[in-house]
Order: structure tokens, then sequence, then C-alpha cells
């Protein structure tokens, strides 16, 4: 085996900001008065926040010191299942940070704002030709905020139909927001079990689908890596009593140029760029997750839409069956931008590699490690797999002990406990940008893990042991919780 | 392609240990009627090279500072970014993690995030804030939820003098909810008109903006105790997080919650997003919040650490009962404000809020002996309402070419407000740039 990734490097402590500092200094430059002073009136002002005082080198050393703690793409393999961390280009991160782009106000004359209207327009043709849908909408921040906006325009389509529908379908192996988001929308979800297979059954749908049923949420592939077989005859199921068929995207790297949920009988989806289009998670965000539609639901879109006239492009409000607007502007533009250079650099047959070799990853992944864990279904998957720890529970050993063992060996550990319908579920998700000596590496840290489960158990009890901190206290943290300092 | 490693070599000893004899025989579960059989129609790749000319020129088909004078705010502010906080933020450590579920390993994000939290505390005077939302539009949206939660009564009343544009946010998130949203009007002199709150029942929070949208400060302490008479929340929005380093903040006024918009804490602009939704409540509200909160902790040798806590809150845990839907968020907006909170410091930031505060005064001042009208007399903190003659429009037209905005038209949102335009100055016009605002309008 090759050398562990797993060493002990150089960490320093580091206090929190306000234990460090003087009254006095500065880290900032403050721009030069040119104008006389003309204090607010009485009454009205107060001392000024207790901020602490601290020189740029205070600052600067600070935030180095504090990334050190943490891992990231660029340190190495982050198999979370579900969240798609793949690489992130560097290209991505400058063209966002062009001046002509991040010094853009959000509201001035369309004339003036030509470039990045034209950028948008751009993306929202993409990524309906990558879905197969009629059309976008780029506002919402997050997939989560796509799935609400999706629950909103199923909402008013029943509503401009006469009629108000109270309940939606949502499958055990939909993604965890699933649920909250339409109850957002007033809507209450309506549990439905997937079969021995890992995937839905037709009659499962037709049993509990009816005429007070908004829809489906389904998401495909589900979070058990595995493809909905039946999702057209679901659709149809759907269909028959004037539902709408809703796909959570979140999992779209598994089948990029390979098929199209516009033409698997999906309505309405979301994608999210922060998963399937590269742009980094940023420590939990900002994402960006647009949602396509077909003809029927484009009425509804949020405004304002960005259009094209003769290669001018504006935005326009003139849509009277709008659901209204999802956030103040326009959406996480600065998202959009690292999605639109992904996809430029990528052009269509990149795209559909990308997909290829994120499937056949999880794949290889999947075969040279179900001797060494439980394989929940053994099944061809797609972008991840899902394994639990059912081998290792004669040793007193669970998940999150193999978990909390691989860090020490390198690696982020793989989505745990999730999804809930394999019990100690290990989720992983190694995408097409690791190569197979690290995933090989990979594969050779859990083997060894299992082995160590069997022979000395309480390295895996104790571990991780070369992160800046041992396992935490999470109990005492929400008993007593301590959300300021 | 450079982000795709895998060799042909590679893919074919893998292909062997799966056991498919190519690429496409991965897909032997998606049935045929699901595949997509033809290309994608999309434009073949570009070089790296040719993309950055691509996109530079697109760039340039924007106008931006400084070869463009911008003297509209209006919930997106132009303040100067420190370099060494951009540089910092590019850190890949912090670009390239995950939301932090496993804490061992994201102590960084955590700390950071621990910090943000009680820093925007401080800045807003409340005891807690949360670790990040979209906007501070969904902010407020998210906020007036968690009221009718804690209330248990389904009416909220809203200024409006809130900006607009959240207020359209508002309604959106409302519609199918049922529940009712009454908008207060406004005086004269450019505050919340609270009188027809007198007759209104069962209210689970009533909602001011300061500085609203006018630029006018409005009297929290009033607002406060208007809405605890009704025993509703009182709710706290702003679009300038920057004024709090000057006038008195909302949680020594009374508000229950704030929030708001924090993009003026060092985060660019960007035609909008991404932004930085602000949250932050009294403690006893803490297990009614919307979104992540990072909460102190020991490890097992009693040393500090952060994680993410009271996740019983969430969707992941809580499903269709959660107190929000909300799971990524905009964390790395979050640690931007951090870092520029840090960078200012609390002596700086009351200069820098000072200095945005005067410069205002300064072209207000200039206007008016230009002989033109200040539509509304309370006082302000970087924006106003200014009234320019009837037929402005031409010239506003004709200054855009000169590469001079002068302010937001006010008719598209206040039907009433035919020719006033709302202005903003923060510490990036200098006095020159003002001066040939004021004899450009007034010419």
């Amino acid at each position: 085996m090759k050398e562990s990734l797993g060493a002990n490097g150089l960490i320093l402590n580091e206090p929190l900001l306000w234990e460090k500092g003087k009254k006095g200094r500065s880290g900032f430059s403050l721009p030069r008065r040119d104008v006389e002073s003309s204090p607010p009136g009485q009454g009205l002002t107060c001392e000024g926040p207790d901020l602490p005082d601290l020189s740029e080198i205070d600052v600067v050393r600070h935030y180095t010191r504090l990334s050190q703690w943490n891992f990231g793409v660029d340190t190495g393999m982050y198999p979370l299942g579900s969240c798609t961390m793949k690489y992130s280009p560097k290209t991505n991160e400058k063209q966002a940070n062009l001046a002509g782009f991040a010094g853009a106000h959000p509201l001035l004359p369309a004339a003036l704002s030509q470039g990045v209207l034209r950028m948008m327009f751009e993306l929202q043709q993409y990524l309906a030709e990558i879905t197969g849908m009629d059309a976008a909408t780029l506002q919402p921040a997050a997939g989560a905020h796509g799935e609400l906006t999706g629950m909103l325009l199923i909402h008013a389509f029943h509503k401009s139909r006469g009629e108000r529908r109270s309940k939606i379908i949502v499958p055990d192996t939909a993604h965890g927001t699933n649920p909250a988001s339409a109850a957002l929308c007033g809507y209450s979800p309506v549990s439905v079990k997937s079969n021995n297979q890992g995937i839905l059954s037709v009659e499962a749908i037709a049993e509990v689908m009816d005429k007070n049923t908004a829809g489906i949420m389904v998401t495909n592939p589900n979070t058990l890596g595995l493809y909905e077989e039946n999702i057209h005859k679901i659709a149809e199921t759907v269909h028959a009593k004037g539902g709408i068929v809703y796909c959570d995207g979140a999992n779209m790297n598994a089948v990029m140029g390979v098929a199209r949920m516009g033409e698997n009988g999906v309505d309405v989806m979301h994608l999210n760029l922060h998963k399937t289009f590269s742009t980094p998670h940023g420590g939990g965000g900002p994402g960006s997750g647009p949602v396509c539609v077909k003809k029927e639901l484009e009425p509804f879109l949020p405004v304002p839409r960005v259009m094209e006239e003769n290669g001018i492009y504006r935005l326009s409000e003139d849509f009277p069956e709008s659901v209204g607007r999802m956030q103040a502007f326009h959406g996480n533009v600065g998202v959009m931008i690292k999605a639109y250079s992904y996809i430029r650099s990528m052009g269509p047959k990149n795209l559909k590699k990308a997909s290829q070799l994120a499937v056949l990853n999880a794949n290889y992944i999947k075969e040279r490690l179900k001797g060494t864990l439980h394989l929940a279904y053994d099944r061809p998957c797609m972008h991840e797999c899902v394994f639990s720890d059912e081998y290792q529970t004669a040793h007193k050993i669970t998940t999150i002990d193999m978990a909390k063992r691989l860090m020490d060996y390198g690696f982020h550990p793989p989505t745990v406990y999730f999804p809930l319908v394999v019990h100690g579920s290990i989720m992983i998700e190694p995408t097409e940008t690791e190569s197979k000596e690290d995933i090989d590496q990979f594969i050779e840290a859990f083997k060894t893990i299992a082995n160590e489960a069997g022979s000395n158990p309480d390295l895996l009890h104790d571990a991780p042991k070369r992160c800046k901190v041992r396992r935490l206290d999470e109990t005492t943290a929400a008993r007593k919780p301590c959300l300021a300092g | 392609m450079r982000y795709l490693p895998h060799t042909s070599e590679e893919i074919a000893s893998m292909l062997e240990v799966v056991g498919v004899d190519d690429l496409d025989s991965l897909f032997s579960t998606v049935p045929e009627e699901c595949r997509f059989p033809a290309d994608l129609d999309l434009p073949v790749p570009l070089t790296e090279w040719d993309l950055n000319a691509h996109m530079q020129a697109m760039a340039n088909d924007m106008a931006v500072s400084p070869e463009y004078k911008v003297f509209v705010g209006a919930g997106s502010y132009e303040h100067f970014v420190p370099a060494s906080v951009s540089y910092l933020l590019g850190r890949s450590e912090f670009v390239t993690s995950y939301t932090p579920y496993q804490p061992e390993m994201s102590q960084g994000t955590l700390q950071a995030i621990y910090e943000y939290q009680t820093l925007t505390a401080r800045l807003l005077g409340m005891e807690i804030a949360t670790a990040s939302h979209y906007d501070g539009a969904t902010a407020l949206a998210e906020s007036l939820l968690m009221a009718i939660r804690v209330t248990k009564r389904k009416r909220v009343a809203v200024s409006s003098l809130i900006h607009p544009l959240y207020r359209r946010v508002v309604h959106t998130y409302f519609e199918p909810t049922g529940y009712e949203v009454v908008e207060l009007g406004y005086l004269e002199n450019g505050v919340t008109d609270l009188t027809d709150l007198d007759n209104m029942e069962d209210l689970a929070a009533l909602a001011v903006q300061s500085p609203n949208f006018f630029g006018c400060i409005e009297d929290f302490q009033a607002v406060g105790e208007k809405a605890h008479d009704r025993q509703a929340l009182f709710i706290a929005s702003f679009t300038e997080a920057l004024s709090y380093g000057l006038l008195k903040n909302p949680g020594s006024q009374g508000a229950d919650i704030a929030c708001g918009e924090g993009q003026s804490m060092g985060i660019a602009q960007t035609f909008g997003g991404p932004a930085l939704g602000m949250l932050a409540s009294r403690k006893k509200y803490m297990r009614s919040l919307p979104g992540r909160l990072v909460g102190q902790t020991k490890d097992l040798d009693g040393k500090r650490g952060f994680v993410l806590t009271l996740a019983t809150r969430e969707q992941h845990i809580r499903r269709e009962k959660a107190t929000s839907n909300i799971c990524t968020n905009n964390s790395l907006c979050a640690l931007a404000a951090a870092m520029y909170m840090a960078s200012v410091g609390g002596t700086g930031i009351r200069e820098l809020a000072r200095l945005n505060h005067d410069k205002a005064e300064y072209l207000k001042k200039e206007l008016k002996s230009a002989g033109l009208a200040i539509t509304f007399d309370n006082p302000t903190f970087n924006e106003f309402v200014v009234e320019f003659p009837a037929g402005f429009q031409a010239a506003y037209e004709r200054l855009l070419e000169k590469k001079l905005v002068a302010g937001l038209p006010l008719a598209p949102y206040y039907p009433e407000l035919a020719n006033h335009y709302l202005l903003c100055v923060t510490e990036t016009r200098s006095k020159e740039d003002m001066d040939s605002l004021v004899r450009e309008v007034a010419s």
C-alpha cells in the first residue's frame, strides 16, 4: 500500500477574534474625508458596535490558521454522497471576479447590464437543453429554494385551474429537504416506500395518487444512487389524475447527456449548480438552484425573466400569472457565472463523459468494497453507492466510528446515516474528478479500517486522532447552547 | 479535458472490475425509452484562454465603477473591500469544503461562523444570530413566518417603506399559506404611518425597515412599543447593515428579531447575488429560529471546539415540521462579512459609517442649494429622495451616456412619486463626483 495521506501537520492554535487585538488597531484603510463633519441629530446614534480592533496581519493570520483546520476538495477526496463534491475549476473563480460582473448593480437600466444578462440568458438555454425542458429560471438561491419554487409553481398551476390540492407524494428515497419545502407551500407530504429493488413501483404510486394530490417529488437518480426505472409509468399515473411530476435534480451528475428528465415525463425540476456544475460549496453555500419547466408551467415562473430580442437583452416583469420573486434581485449571479464557465469549458461531449466517469468511479468502489462493507442493494448504481455497517456491528463498530477513522487516513468521510431507508448507511459519491489512484487509496484505507474494526476496535472508537480536535460533545452543545461569545 | 483525470488504460481496467464492456453499458438500468439518443446541443468547448476572452468581452459590456459613477443603493451598496478580505476569502480550504457535518475536519468554517454569529449579534444589538440566509428579502420572509410560529397568530403588518422587492418576496412566500400580510402606509415626512395598527387584532408581527427605503431613519423605539402593546413581535428590517455602525441598533430599541441584508459587509455586488441574509433574535426564540446555528462545545480532551447545533429544528431531522426548508445557505458570504467586520473593527466601522452619512449630507445640501427639493425632511443615513423637475427622464438618459447614474427612479415602485429619485452616497463617492453630479442635474 502507498504511504497513507494521514499525517500530523504544523497546525497552530488560534483564539477567537475578540480574544485578540487592541483598541485603536485597524486593518482598514479609511477613505479620505473630503467633506465636513455633520453629526446626525441627538438621540439617533449609539456608541458604535462592540467589534474588536485588529491589525491587517492579525486578521490575515487568524483566517489563515482557521483555514488550515478545514478540509476541502482541494485538500483531498471528499466523497459525500448526494453532495457531488467534484473539483471546482479555478478559472471559474477568476471569471466571477471580473470587475464588470463583481461590481454590477442589480437595478441599473438593462442597456448598462447587457453582459450579465446575456450570460444569464444563455445559461438558461444550456440548462433547458441539458434537462430536455422548455424554460428555466435562475432565481432560486439553493437546492431547497429551487424545491420551494417548484412547489409554488405547482400550487399556481392548480390554482389557475380553480383547484386547491392538499397533498404531495414524497418517496422514502427523496432528499431530506423535500418534505419541508412542500410543507412551506401548505402541502402535506405522503410518504411512499421504495420496493425491494430500492426504486419506486408504479403500483405504490397508483395506490396513493388521487385528485387531492398535487403531484410527486421524485429524486432521480434517487438517494440510493439508483435510477428510477419506472419513472415513465409513474409520470403517466400522476398525470392521469391531474398531478405534476417534480424531479429533485440534485443527482443530475449521473446522467448528463445520457437521460433528460424532460423526456422521462418530468414537468418541473431543479438543478444544483453547486453540485452538477462544479461551483464550490463554500463551507455551506452560496449555491444556486435553477428550476427548469415544461411549457405548461412556464407562465408561472418567477419574475423578472431574462428576455432576448435581436441580440438585445432585457428583464421582463410582464407575466401576470407569475408566482412572484424568490429573492430581492436576480439570484446568485456570482455562482451562475462559474457554472456558465464550466459548461463552456466542458462542451457537450465532456459533460457526458463526466457523468460516465462519475458512474464508473461509483461502480468501481461498489465492486471493490462490497466484500468489506455490506452493500444495501447489489445492483448497478449510478453516481453513488450505499453501504451499511452490518458486517461491523459484531465488533461493536458503527458507521460513525469508521467515518471518524477515515479522517486519520486523510479522507473526508462519506455521507453517513442517510438515506434513512438503510440502517447505518454509508453513502459514497466519488465524482468523476477523482483519479483511479486516489480512489484505490480510499478503498485501501476503508479495508484497513474494516480490519482494525476486528483487531483493534479502540482505534476506531477513539478516532479521529489527527484532526485539530477530537470527537466533540454535541449533546451538551444542544442542551446548553452557546451560540455567541 | 483537464478536469477528467482518467487515462484510457485506467478506464479499461476499471470497467473490467465492474464487469461491463464499455462506458455506455454502465447505464443498463436506465430503460431504453428514458435514454437521450442524440448529442446535447451546446457550444463546443473553449480553451482556458478562449474562455478568458469570451468572459472578458461580456464583462466589458457592463457599467461599473470606477468608469461609471453610480449613485444608486436601494439594497445593493458599493463599498470598498480590503484586498486582505478578498484574498483570505479565496482560500480554498474555506471555498471547497461542504456544510460542516463532520466537525473535526471543519473547525475552520465552524469557528469562523461562530465568530460571524457573534459579530452580527453585536452589530445588531441582539443576543444570537443564525449562520446566514440567502438575502435580506428571504430573511424577512422567514422572520415573519417565525413570528407566526411563535405567536400562533396568522396576520402580519409590514411597512410600505420596507424595500419593495423584499415585500414582493414576502408575498411570494405567503401566497399559498393563507396567512395575511397587511401593508402600512407612510407619512409626509417619509416614515411609516402606524395609525392603522390601532384597530388591528391578532397580529403576529410588525415589521419596519430603518433606514427605510426612502433612506429615512424610523423611530424603532416607538414601533417596538406599538408592536408589544399588541403582543406582536417587532421585526426590525434593514438593507444597509453599515448604518448600525453609527445609528442605534435594533436590539437597543426593543426588536425581537432583526433581519436584513449584509452585502455591505465586504461582499461584491455581483448584480445582486450572492448576498447575505442576516437574521438575529432574542435568545428566548432560539428554538424557533430558521436555518443553521453553530455552537461552542468541548472535545474529549476538554478542548474548545464548535459544532452545528439545535438540528432538531431543521429539515433533515424534523422533516415537514421543520422551522424552515433551508439547507445550503450563504456561508461563504457570512465568512466575508466576519472578515470585513474584523478588518474594519469597532473604531473603524463607526468612522466609516459617519463618513457615509456626512457625504450624503453634503450632497443633500448641495442639491438644495442648487434649488432641488429634498422630499422628506426626516434624518437619513446614506440615501435620500430628491425631486427633479418634471421631464427629468430625458436628462437622466443623457447622463447615462456621460457614465453618471443619477439615482433610482421611484415611480415604478411608488407611482405617486413621479420625478422622485433615490440617491445613494457611500465612501466610494468623492466630493468631486458629487459636485459634478450637482452641476449636471442643475444644468
